[in-house]
């Protein structure tokens, strides 16, 4: 039989009862479209977040204090001791023991309570120095940054990111006026441009000041030997190749530093390792959603082979006609199974549409943060999904049509 | 007009059902001979045996024992596939309850057995079988849509329509009124008669083994009686 004809029948089969072939249709339809909407959600977070670490630039090695270790007492988690200085973050710009290094920008962070005339927030304090702002990405959008000389003088000055300068001045220039921080008049010297919320914590809520004021100032931590700790150390390389290199770089020289022989007592991550961490996790999250969408998908599959059994036994006078009249096990086979293979493949085709609307529709809105997801919906994605359906429709009616293909001639046409 | 001998021949066919532990047989030992041309008819009561017969020379079952020789061919022994190519090819059947698929048009109704096999020329191969029944006029109308002397003729002109050399008909017309009992055979008639056909009819009604020429009857699965009509 010529698949044409075999087309032909089944369409004809299927439109006999439009309402059920139609819900059986809609089970198709709901899991395909809620595979690839979720499937295009879950890329879309990936996307986002990964461009957004990559915002903050992927050729960056963070360097933290390692875990305190105290005698007999309590140890405190990472990040806890207060071995890294001021001084380290210099040594490492050194050009002879560290030549891969571009950029340090070391940073003291606080918590503080901000006030303006009658407004008032809490931001998180970051003490840095000049060069945070080429290395960390934050560029000034209105004023300037901090200064060598801010540094040196201990000046009293402030940067402030977006939603501080929204909530304390409102569409107010800040530049130049006077805010308080933990009780400390500063003077505002410029405003930071937007980078949206972010995975660790608002970057739009932050105060910069100059790291020797927020040491001597607002932090109340301080080193055994009387130099300014700090909190982290941000190191730029020139680029993702030199990275390998440049961390052993940084290590030697504060192992060096450190007077260490055995174990370190700072820890080194990079951006790259942090995009991976992160992707993986996004990766289960996504294969999650579609995991969840499939288990509907499987049960609009039960669906078709419910329906097709159900129509195999009203049609046993046709099964039993049809083979009176010369057609093969085969011939019967076939026409189920391309029945089957109709509803799936049409519900898949259906479902994508729907899918992709969804995904669409769902591009652009603020689901996380104040950015806006990015759904993304590919081809490959909408071919998986057709691909899947038809061996559904597959799968779930070789039962079906092998039950009518061996139904035996004389008994199918005495049924009645 | 496929016009070879069409040649029908049972030999000491025996058919047992089994339906659970009890074994009954419906045919037992039965011999028959059909020559081309010839039209015949098969009478017997219910449970004679007749209707198992019928659906060993229409190649629907197989015998239990025994040879089934159709044109020579013993097909007592073969698959499924190749019997259902020889109903395809060889044998028309039309049946009681005319078995028409009541989705179909008449017209898509007699192209049925085209689908399978060899099916060049659809359409015009089942005009021309529905014309030989005089129902051209009918050829988009639905099963639900013609009488039952009408749908009964559709079932003939699907028989037809491949050119078999043998007609089974099953009770052609125990549905049927007097009027259309008389169309309905004078086809018959005419295919055995014009064209040559090997009509066989399986029936009760002692009218309509009247209509032919040999009246094989059967009881308790055994031939009892076959005479040839003068």
């Amino acid at each position: 039989m010529n698949p044409f004809v075999t087309f032909r029948i089944s369409l004809a089969s299927l439109g006999a009862n439009k309402l059920r072939s139609g819900l059986t249709l809609l089970g198709i339809v709901i899991g395909v479209s809620a595979v690839i909407s979720l499937m295009a959600i879950g890329q879309g977070v990936q996307q986002s977040i990964t461009s957004r670490i990559e915002s903050l630039g992927t050729n960056l090695i963070f360097v933290q204090p390692g875990e305190s270790v105290q005698q007999g007492g309590l140890g405190g988690g990472a990040g806890s001791a207060a071995t890294l200085t001021l001084e380290d973050a210099y040594a490492l710009e050194d050009p002879v023991f560290a030549p891969a290094v571009k950029a340090v920008a070391p940073e003291i962070r606080a918590n503080g309570q901000v006030t303006a005339g009658r407004n008032n927030t809490f931001a998180q304090i970051i003490g840095v120095t000049p060069e945070y702002s080429e290395v960390r990405n934050a560029p000034v959008e209105q004023g300037e940054f901090i200064a060598q000389g801010h540094l040196n003088n201990y000046s009293q000055v402030a940067v402030l990111g977006q939603t501080i300068k929204e909530t304390l001045y409102g569409n107010r220039d800040p530049v130049g006026q006077p805010i308080r921080i933990n009780g400390r008049q500063f003077e505002v010297i410029g405003t930071l441009e937007s980078k949206g919320g972010g995975f660790f914590g608002n970057q739009d809520n932050q105060i910069l000041v100059p790291i020797t004021t927020a040491y001597y100032r607002i932090s109340s931590q301080r080193t055994t030997h009387g130099e300014i700790s700090v909190d982290s150390i941000n190191v730029q390389m020139p680029d993702i190749g030199v990275m390998d290199e440049g961390m052993m770089q940084v290590a030697t020289v504060l192992r060096l530093r450190h007077h260490i022989t055995s174990e370190d007592d700072f820890i080194i991550t990079n951006q790259q390792d942090t995009i991976e961490t992160l992707q993986e996790t996004t990766n289960t999250f996504v294969i999650f959603l579609g995991a969840i969408a499939g288990i509907s998908l499987l049960v609009g599959g039960i669906g078709i082979m419910n329906i097709m059994l159900v129509s195999v036994t009203e049609r046993t006078r046709e099964i039993g006609i049809r083979k009176a009249m010369g057609a093969k096990r085969r011939d019967i086979l076939v026409q189920f199974m391309s029945e089957a293979t109709l509803l799936s493949l049409g519900g898949g085709a259906v479902g994508v549409l729907a899918g992709a609307s969804v995904a669409q529709l769902l591009s652009g809105q603020p689901l996380l943060g104040n950015s806006p997801l990015e759904t993304s919906f590919g081809w490959d994605i909408a071919l998986l999904a057709l691909g899947v359906s038809a061996a559904i429709g597959l799968f779930f009616g070789i039962y079906p049509a092998m039950r009518a293909a061996s139904l035996h001639p004389i008994d199918a046409l005495r049924y009645e | 007009m496929d016009l070879q001998p069409a040649t029908i021949e049972l030999k000491d066919v025996t058919k047992i059902y089994r339906m659970g532990d009890i074994e009954v047989g419906a045919l037992r030992d039965v011999s028959v001979s059909i020559q081309a041309g010839e039209m015949v008819a098969i009478m017997g009561a219910s449970g004679s045996g007749k209707s198992t017969m019928m659906n060993i020379l229409g190649c629907l079952d197989v015998p239990t024992s025994g040879a089934y020789l159709l044109e020579g061919e013993n097909v007592g022994q073969l698959g499924d596939n190749r019997l259902a190519e020889i109903r395809n090819r060889k044998i028309g059947f039309v049946f009681q309850t005319y078995n028409l698929l009541p989705r179909l048009t008449a017209l898509a109704n007699v192209e049925l057995p085209l689908l399978y096999g060899n099916g060049h020329d659809r359409r015009r191969r089942a005009m021309t079988a529905l014309s030989r029944v005089g129902l051209a006029d009918r050829v988009s109308h639905r099963p639900t849509e013609l009488s039952g002397g009408q749908q009964q003729r559709v079932g003939i002109a699907r028989a037809l329509v491949k050119e078999p050399s043998i007609v089974l008909a099953d009770e052609p017309t125990g549905n049927l009124d007097s009027q259309s009992t008389e169309e309905v055979m004078a086809i018959l008639q005419d295919l055995n008669h014009r064209e040559g056909l090997t009509v066989i009819i399986v029936t009760h009604e002692p009218d309509i083994a009247a209509a032919t020429r040999r009246v094989i009857t059967m009881l308790d699965g055994r031939v009892v009686d076959d005479h040839t009509l003068e």
